[in-house]
């Protein structure tokens, strides 16, 4: 999609990056070659440590003070590994830019952004502050800051994510840069965020011409804005060439692997008379989040407004939502941990009016898996600790020897080596953790799980097994799963139904052939849009690819 | 079309491979590998089980009783060599000897024992002795070889010498075991009160910060009032309270120091219950007391801990400073803070009065707040 | 922001009502009373002085009048320094003890900044370790070891500066020197430590990735940060600095009111000793809303509430 000359920007040569730790030399990248020419669109993709960002960190001398980088990285015929601080100033921010991951933290929270934005100007074009300002008003104009003459005023805390990656869009184009690096600049956003960013690099990129790098783990962004990609693995390169091709005909077993790594298959709805599990009428969950005593009227928040829920035996309901939709508050209501209104009855008993003591006996039918897998397990006790210590609770009368076995059979069962028991949670990775905190649900066999975005911290090849695994272990038990998530793909591949919510209320519902194939609503139809666009060119290679 | 990159994700490889390598480590073990790197730590560590020893075990090892008075040996300088020196002891003798009216003739010092032939006109009488042991340097004198006419012998007296490695202070008491009990005296101060302050901050914050809500508010509200009352009233009243009995004084002392402990513990609770490993607990039905126990207690201890050894230091300054003004541990028992404020006003002239607490304090100081920041980090490894 | 100082200050009413409270009924309950001397007092010279000082009343009438005496800004007579009213006693001694104390936190400040910011941008190197030892010896060295040894040296040995007194310029340097250097030590441990977190952080990335000089990255970008953990401790510091200024004012012999505490509280001279206790808790109270003001100007974030 991008006129490619041969005039390179970039030159990568032999680079690699090494950090010196207290367990050792991390070898993070490890001798990768690269080029990035005139005014196109080149992605790195890979999963998490796989290199991706430091490369471009070492190429921009902003590696950690622990960090090393060799080899060359030549921009306009000058190398910038090695370059003196100074010199390097002159190319960044003037000739090179860069955005971050993290729109909430890359800006400095105690200066206005009208000024933040200003600062490269003055620095590299000796533009006066008057000038630069005037020009800044202009850029967030152009990256769709509304009524920028007020916001150029804001501090960042006072601006949403979007409205802060956008600043930094701007801050990138001020000086019309040759190369714009932009490290997983949507990573962190809301769907429909991302897709409004992503359409703002690519028309701001056909409007100026410059050349972007996209650091990203997501095929879809680099299937829709990339000409040519590299794929990267523990440090290396493993498959580099022409998007189309690639995608098409992936030549190394990973690059095929990351394509495939879309969720597949379909849940299939239980049958008709399966009994009801757990059912919500008209829940209303309210947080008070301001005023009070001596504070004047309180300010009220109700973060799930009336929402109906039947879950039965065996049924997966998908839970759709954007961050503050109430998807998961909605969750902890319906598993009584939050108080809420309205009438909630599991297996035929109403457990509204249940306090907590009365609950405890019924947690061993009603289980939670978070979302965040380094969060969600205790940090100073084993895996063998953490998974029976529901068994401790519920069958206090089990020895200890068979507390053991069961453990081993419920790690087992998820997919671990039972002899890692007695190692803790942060020697594994975020994909073991999870199966872990699987593990410690499904050891007390429940009927009802409630999977709070559990694949959403996860990289797509891992994110894969554990859909599998919860859908294996679903099959063979018959439970109800609540599925929430903000992943269309995987909720998809998950649940038999779908319920769409936003700012705590239902907007749409129904099977999900329906709801996806075709969505009512218009919310519906934009987070479709936001999700799904990014991949028909997949699909379309996908179908070529089978030979349709 | 998107998912969330958590921030520890780039370690995932790190923990794949530790978790394929070597042996399981908790994080307590991890913490103590990356203490055992940290070499002003351990030196610090070592330095401080030295102290702890010769707080247990010094005072009953010094050459002197820490209460005993040398009035000969007023504000005598440090020294390795013993006391009294050779060429004081020798026309001590003599002189003794002359007011017993004998003659004297070669005196020979050897050890720990002096004697001298002896000539009286008059005999030998054994009350000759008297006249040495007189003198405070000599003891158990004793007259042998008598002549068969009882007009010569040799005098034997033992020479009652000692050492005062660190000098005598203004007493003539061997400053060398006041150090030593000053050490014992100061480190029990310091854990004592430290210890009381660790049990009533960690209750109470810990009790604060779990039940939240309207109990908290109130609870800290009492906490930042206390705050406001200046500390020095506090401890001035204390020792006009307790005044005679430093253990009562330094409990109230720790009573007085928990309110950091209280907002420590109080701050961790309240982040850890809000941690999904609670949450997660909680859906599993597990009471609040196992909460506590298992997921809380285990959690804060990290800083706690952290917190006591900087405290410890805190309570013994703390100490010290009560003592210069006069309100420490009472003579004749004494503390470092006490031997401190002593050298300083002795400080002309009797310079080794002050160096030699001050340094030990100074060091003890030293290795516990090198310690803590060992610990610190070695806890908190994001902190380097 | 007006109504933020005004509701702030509101609000530090019951804490001070509370705060005299507690510290008068403490200090009345410790035995012993102002007039117990060594040589009993005839009895009824005895009684008149306690007819005299109210102090044959009922606690409670005593608690009340003291209060209302104090709602009218009157702090009473003292007990024993007889020919003086508390007030008199704070009238001089009072700028003495803040013009110390002052100079101590100004020179505190900067010093304590200056070193913490060197170490945080030599990080593990030469002048780091230097700086951190440095400040391990200030905070671990008692302020009464100091004292003597800058006065024997500079005051006695040297002839450089006065040994103790108060009046000119000279007098103040080795009393604010004292005064400050366990706060230097702390303050440039806390500035180190908060400097190095900012330069971690994703905002200094990113004006490091925009080319801004370094200058401009460390001045612009870091400094302010961290700053912020010392301005919040300068509550705690002010208080440090009144009970250091006990030992200071002892030793230098300088009349400030640090020493009213421990005479006042040893010769049980109520008034005395709870006029200190009332002027340190509004000093306090002051100085917290001070540091909340100065906070929430450097800090956007933060917004006059409450």
């Amino acid at each position: 999609m991008n006129a490619r000359s041969d005039d390179p920007v970039l030159t990568v040569r032999g680079l690699e990056v090494a950090f010196e730790t207290n367990d050792g030399t991390i070898e993070a990248v490890r001798g990768i070659d690269l080029d990035v020419h005139r005014g196109e669109t080149v992605a790195i993709v890979g999963e998490s440590g796989s290199g991706k960002s430091q490369s471009m960190m070492a190429a921009m001398g902003l590696l950690a003070s622990n960090g090393r980088a060799r080899g060359k990285a030549v921009y306009r015929g000058r190398d910038l590994v090695g370059m003196r601080e100074r010199d390097l100033n002159r190319i960044r921010g003037d000739k090179i830019t860069m955005i971050f991951q993290e729109p909430m933290t890359s800006l400095d929270p105690l200066y206005r952004v009208g000024r933040q934005l200003a600062e490269p100007m003055l620095h590299h074009r000796g533009l006066s502050r008057r000038a630069a300002r005037e020009k800044a008003i202009a850029l967030l104009d152009r990256v769709g800051i509304p009524d920028p003459q007020r916001r150029i005023d804001a501090y960042p805390h006072e601006l949403s994510g979007g409205q802060r990656q956008r600043v930094m869009i701007a801050m990138a184009l001020a000086n019309d840069p040759d190369l714009l690096i932009a490290d997983e600049p949507t990573t962190a956003l809301d769907v429909t965020v991302q897709a409004q960013i992503l359409t703002l690099l690519a028309d701001l990129q056909r409007e100026r011409g410059m050349a972007i790098v996209f650091i990203t783990h997501d095929l879809g962004i680099v299937r829709r804005f990339a000409s040519r990609v590299y794929v990267m693995r523990r440090g290396e390169v493993v498959e580099s060439g022409d998007t189309r091709t690639v995608f098409e005909a992936p030549r190394h077993p990973y690059t095929r692997m990351l394509i495939d790594a879309e969720p597949a298959g379909e849940k299939a709805p239980p049958p008709a008379d399966a009994p009801m599990a757990l059912s919500g009428e008209r829940v209303r969950v309210s947080f008070d989040i301001g005023g009070g005593l001596l504070k004047g009227p309180p300010v009220v928040l109700k973060a799930v407004d009336d929402v109906t829920l039947r879950l039965r035996k065996g049924q997966t309901i998908g839970v759709v939502g954007e961050s503050g939709s109430g998807k998961s508050t909605l969750g902890r209501a319906l598993l009584r941990l939050l108080s809420s209104e309205g009438r909630i009855v599991f297996m035929g008993r109403d457990i509204s009016a249940a306090d907590k003591a009365a609950m405890r006996p019924l947690r061993k039918e009603l289980q939670l898996v978070f979302q965040d897998p380094f969060g969600s397990l205790s940090p100073r006790m084993t895996i063998g600790q953490i998974v029976t210590e529901g068994l401790l609770v519920h069958e206090p009368g089990l020895s200890g020897q068979e507390r053991e076995r069961r453990a081993v059979e419920a790690l087992r069962e998820v997919g671990l080596d039972p002899a890692m028991r007695n190692r803790y949670p942060h020697e594994f990775s975020g994909g073991q953790r999870q199966r872990i905190a699987i593990a410690r649900a499904v050891i007390l066999k429940p009927h009802v799980v409630v999977l709070d975005e559990p694949t959403s911290a996860l990289d797509r090849s891992v994110q894969k097994q554990i859909v599998e695994l919860l859908r294996d272990i679903q099959s063979r038990y018959g439970m109800a799963y609540l599925f929430i998530s903000h992943d269309l793909a995987v909720v998809r591949a998950m649940s038999d139904y779908v319920v769409v919510m936003k700012t705590g209320r239902v907007v749409e519902e129904g099977p999900t052939g329906a709801i996806f194939e075709r969505p009512a609503s218009d919310y519906t139809k934009s987070l479709m849009h936001a999700a799904f666009a990014l991949t028909d060119f997949h699909d379309e290679a996908r179908r070529v690819a089978q030979g349709g | 079309m998107q998912m969330r990159l958590d921030p520890a994700a780039d370690s995932d490889d790190l923990a794949r491979s530790i978790a394929d390598a070597g042996p399981s480590r908790s994080l307590w073990q991890d913490a103590w590998l990356r203490l055992r790197r940290n070499k002003a730590a351990v030196a610090s560590g070592l330095v401080l089980a030295f102290f702890a020893l010769v707080a247990i075990f010094g005072p009953a090892l010094a050459p002197n009783p820490y209460d005993r008075v040398f009035p000969q040996y007023v504000r005598v300088p440090a020294s390795l060599e013993a006391y009294p020196r050779a060429d004081s002891i020798v026309p001590e003798f003599e002189s003794v000897l002359a007011r017993a009216r004998v003659e004297v003739g070669d005196i020979s010092l050897d050890g720990g024992t002096i004697s001298a032939p002896i000539v009286s006109g008059s005999g030998i009488d054994p009350r000759f002795t008297r006249f040495v042991e007189r003198s405070n340097l000599f003891t158990n004198a004793r007259i042998v070889d008598i002549s068969a006419d009882e007009t010569r012998a040799t005098m034997v007296a033992d020479v009652a010498r000692t050492y005062f490695f660190f000098g005598t202070d203004a007493n003539g008491r061997d400053l060398f075991a006041r150090t030593m009990i000053g050490v014992r005296i100061s480190l029990a101060i310091g854990l004592l009160a430290s210890l009381t302050a660790l049990v009533i901050g960690v209750a109470y914050g810990a009790v604060a910060g779990f039940l939240g809500g309207r109990i908290d508010g109130v609870m800290m509200r009492f906490v930042d009032i206390l705050y406001s009352l200046p500390f020095i009233f506090f401890v001035i009243l204390l020792v006009v309270f307790f005044g005679g009995n430093f253990v009562l004084m330094f409990l109230a002392v720790g009573a007085i120091e928990w309110l950091d402990m209280a907002r420590i513990v109080r701050g961790q609770t309240i982040s850890l219950k809000r941690q999904e490993f609670v949450q997660a607990a909680e859906a599993l039905g597990v009471k609040p007391g196992g909460i506590v126990r298992r997921h809380i207690v285990p959690n804060t201890l990290g800083p706690v801990v952290v917190y006591l050894t900087l405290l410890v230091p805190k309570v013994i300054l703390l100490e010290s400073f009560l003592s210069f003004l006069g309100l420490g541990v009472q003579e004749p028992l004494t503390s470092l803070g006490v031997l401190i404020s002593e050298g300083a006003a002795n400080m002309q002239g009797a310079t080794w009065m002050l160096v030699f607490p001050a340094i030990t304090l100074i060091v003890i100081l030293f290795a516990l707040n090198f310690l803590g920041d060992g610990l610190r980090d070695a806890l908190d490894p994001r902190d380097r | 922001m007006l109504g933020f100082v005004l509701r702030r200050l509101a609000g530090a009413i019951p804490t001070i009502f509370i705060v005299v409270t507690i510290a008068f009924f403490m200090i009345r309950a410790a035995p012993g009373g102002p007039f117990d001397l060594e040589r009993p007092l005839d009895p009824l010279i005895m009684q008149n002085l306690n007819a005299a000082f109210h102090l044959d009343e009922p606690l409670w009438r005593q608690y009340l009048l003291y209060l209302g005496n104090l709602l009218q800004g009157d702090f009473g007579p003292s007990f024993t320094r007889r020919d003086f009213s508390v007030a008199d006693l704070f009238a001089v001694g009072l700028p003495v003890s803040v013009t110390l104390g002052g100079l101590a936190l100004s020179l505190a400040l900067v010093v304590g900044a200056s070193l913490g910011v060197l170490a945080a941008l030599r990080q593990n190197k030469g002048a780091d370790y230097a700086v951190v030892g440095i400040a391990t010896f200030g905070i671990t060295i008692p302020n009464f070891v100091v004292a003597p040894i800058l006065s024997l040296l500079f005051g006695v040995w040297m002839g450089w500066l006065p040994a103790g007194g108060w009046g000119t310029p000279a007098h103040m340097v080795l009393p604010v020197v004292t005064l400050a250097l366990p706060q230097i030590a702390i303050i440039a441990r806390l500035t180190r430590g908060a400097t190095i977190e900012a330069l971690r952080s994703n905002h200094v990335r990113t004006a490091r990735a925009y080319g801004l000089p370094t200058r401009v990255v460390v001045v612009t970008h870091t400094l302010r940060a961290a700053i912020l953990p010392v301005v919040s401790y300068l509550g705690p510091a002010a208080a440090a600095l009144l009970t250091g200024s006990v030992v200071v004012e002892t030793i230098f012999g300088i009349p400030g009111i640090g020493r009213y505490f421990v005479q006042g509280a040893l010769a049980r001279d109520y008034t005395l000793v709870m006029g200190t206790v009332v002027v340190i808790a509004i000093f306090v109270v002051i100085f917290n809303l001070l540091v909340d003001l100065a906070y929430a100007l450097l800090d956007p974030r933060v917004r006059y509430e409450r």
